[in-house]
């Protein structure tokens, strides 16, 4: 099967990332009082967009090469 | 009745995106699925890696990410005992040992095992009873969900179980067992990235392990055990009083350790389905070696979570809700501290993680349900010699009543709560003497079919007699035992209990199956058992195998941690 499952997982992951990031930025602080005060939808929302993008640059790079395959083995 | 949580926005976008991903996947997967191996066993395709997280995944549905927390509360870290000995010996077993014969026999299913090499008859009991049991598992994988959604987010009950069994049908009725596998190994993720955190959280909460550990051993002495009895796994169980969770060293060894979990983790098609989906011999032994590794783990993930919960509870104003009994609710354990520790955004992620458990836990057992009816009863008993096309739309079609049988499954749950309790029990009476009757399958080829059968039968039985004049001390129902008039032993726990009636299950197919093999014929010639008995099968030469890709020693490696993590948590 030509599906890499670490495509569609990393997007998901990334974007999950993201919106965390993107939400920690929008939210006061008070809310991290019951994470021990640490901002914690920002760091692990960037762990999970490195996550994430790990899985896509993985995929990509295969998903790449295998192209590369079918185009020399064309010529 | 505590206050429900509400969800912020962020966090209904976050589920939000999940269900697109899942349901996006199955979409795409569609195309590849062109013949009936295509959609039961992804084509025999699947890299050793994928096949790997899948077979753990399917096995880690949301009673177990719940139920372990549960433990951890009520038992500490002796929980462990379902992984390190109740799991991964079994798993390097069947990766080994016995994926040989499931994948080279190249058979579609446990079922049609016994087939070929015992006969009919064995097959359509166990094809019969693994059907029944895979729909009350996800039918109560569903109610569980919805009990659980309704309690901490006020979801209405029938929403619930009609969102997941839309979402769960739609993506195997596309992509198949594919379809079911991507999304397993999507689950795993998502349960060490929505988890991870909390353990993060609450062990820095409590000081660390060493302020848990602290807290934990003052709540020990306050119920009268040892200080250690919360953290430590084996020190306490010389005698079955000096522990919470009730049972000795023998009974967790042999009961657990030997008996149910191999009878799990060598028998149940729902995983063994997984390896038999992977790209090659090599990678369906690895399978469960790559499995074994993330199982070890995961006491860290799920079970300390529980003791958090309760080391809190002990020392905090935080406490676990009761249940209509006035007992503490230790399955809120989980969900009750992703509450306390995570902020909306996080809490989203959460939440979709214990959602993808639930639903990968439904999705498994539908597979293996499909596959199970289709091939092992539907071309067996109802229409066999059709064309591979009318296979392709039963398995399709099976999805969908498959799934709805699940949804009246889980409303049967609601009007008798206490089939939880029986599908556990039907586990030990079915699968423990199956792990017998697989055993001396595979390993003596004397085993006939006539003694297959009746080891299977007589075995079921005595589990059935031995519960039935067995009882846990303290027992108020006839569900927990003693139900056949007198009680000839009293267990001091239901755990023990349940570890005994596995042993003795086992124990009698085992005894039977080999005496009426002695007095019946051998049906099957040398030739029809090659590749289905150890003695008639020429033995694997793995050729241009690094030596780090060989499962003999990747299998040593796995036994030596889990053992280490035995002796670091003695």
């Amino acid at each position: 099967m030509n599906v890499d499952i670490r495509f569609p997982m990393g997007l998901m992951f990334s974007i999950t990332g993201l919106i965390l990031v993107v939400y920690s930025f929008l939210t006061p602080q008070e809310i991290y009082r019951q994470s021990l005060g640490l901002n914690i939808n920002l760091w692990w929302g960037l762990a999970i967009l490195a996550f994430g993008g790990v899985m896509l640059y993985l995929a990509l790079r295969t998903m790449l090469a295998r192209k590369a395959d079918t185009r020399d083995s064309a010529e | 009745m505590e206050d429900t949580v509400q969800l912020a926005t962020v966090d209904y976008l976050i589920l939000g995106l999940y269900f697109v991903f899942v349901l996006g996947i199955g979409w795409w997967l569609k195309r590849y699925m062109k013949t009936s191996t295509d959609f039961f066993l992804s084509g025999r395709s699947i890299p050793a890696w994928i096949a790997g997280l899948a077979f753990l995944s399917a096995n880690l549905g949301a009673q177990e990410v719940i139920g372990m927390a549960a433990s951890g509360a009520k038992y500490g870290i002796m929980t462990s005992h379902f992984y390190w000995i109740g799991a991964i010996p079994a798993m390097v077993f069947v990766g080994i040992f016995m994926m040989p014969f499931y994948y080279g026999s190249k058979v579609r299913s446990v079922p049609e095992f016994l087939k070929f090499r015992f006969d009919e008859k064995t097959r359509g009991f166990n094809a019969f009873t693994f059907a029944a049991m895979t729909i009350l598992s996800s039918g109560i994988s569903m109610y569980a969900l919805a009990i659980l959604f309704e309690v901490m987010l006020g979801w209405n009950f029938s929403f619930s179980i009609w969102i997941s069994a839309i979402i769960v049908l739609a993506y195997i009725f596309l992509g198949g067992l594919t379809s079911a596998i991507y999304n397993e190994v999507l689950q795993f993720f998502l349960i060490v990235l929505g988890f991870l955190p909390l353990v993060i959280l609450g062990l820095a909460d409590m000081g660390g392990w060493e302020g848990l550990t602290t807290k934990l051993s003052e709540m020990a002495t306050d119920k009268g055990y040892a200080a250690g009895a919360w953290t430590n796994s084996w020190q306490h169980t010389g005698d079955a009083a000096h522990n919470p969770m009730g049972v000795e060293w023998f009974g967790i060894a042999m009961g657990l350790g030997f008996v149910l979990s191999f009878a799990y983790w060598c028998t149940d098609f729902l995983v063994i389905q997984r390896a038999m989906a992977a790209d090659s011999m090599l990678s369906s032994r690895r399978t469960p070696l790559i499995a074994a590794v993330p199982k070890m783990i995961f006491p860290l993930l799920v079970i300390v979570p529980g003791m958090i919960a309760i080391a809190l509870q002990h020392s905090t104003g935080f406490e676990l809700p009761l249940n209509e009994e006035g007992q503490t609710n230790y399955n809120m354990a989980i969900p009750m501290l992703l509450v306390h520790y995570f902020p909306h955004g996080l809490l989203g992620l959460g939440i979709t993680a214990l959602m993808a458990s639930f639903m990968s836990g439904m999705a498994g057992n539908i597979t293996a349900f499909n596959t199970v009816w289709t091939y092992d009863i539907y071309q067996s008993y109802v229409k066999p010699g059709k064309s591979d096309e009318h296979y392709l739309w039963m398995g399709r079609f099976a999805t969908v009543f498959g799934v709805v049988l699940s949804v009246l499954a889980a409303y049967l749950t609601t009007k008798f709560d206490n089939i939880m309790d029986m599908l556990q029990l039907i586990f030990a009476f079915v699968n423990a003497p199956l792990f017998a009757t697989f055993l001396l399958g595979m390993f003596w080829k004397r085993a006939t079919g006539h003694g297959a059968f009746i080891g299977l039968i007589t075995g079921t039985l005595s589990a059935a007699l031995h519960h039935g004049l067995t009882q846990p001390i303290g027992s108020t129902t006839l569900y927990k035992g003693g139900w056949l008039g007198t009680v000839l032993h009293e267990y001091p726990s239901e755990m023990a209990q349940n570890f005994w009636t596995a042993i003795v299950a086992w124990t009698v197919c085992f005894v039977v199956t080999i005496i009426v093999s002695f007095i019946t014929r051998q049906l099957k010639s040398d030739e029809e058992l090659k590749g289905l008995v150890y003695s008639l099968t020429p033995k694997i030469k793995e050729e241009g195998v690094a030596w780090y890709q060989r499962p003999g020693l990747f299998g040593i490696i796995v036994l030596l941690a889990a053992l280490i993590l035995n002796i670091i948590f003695f």
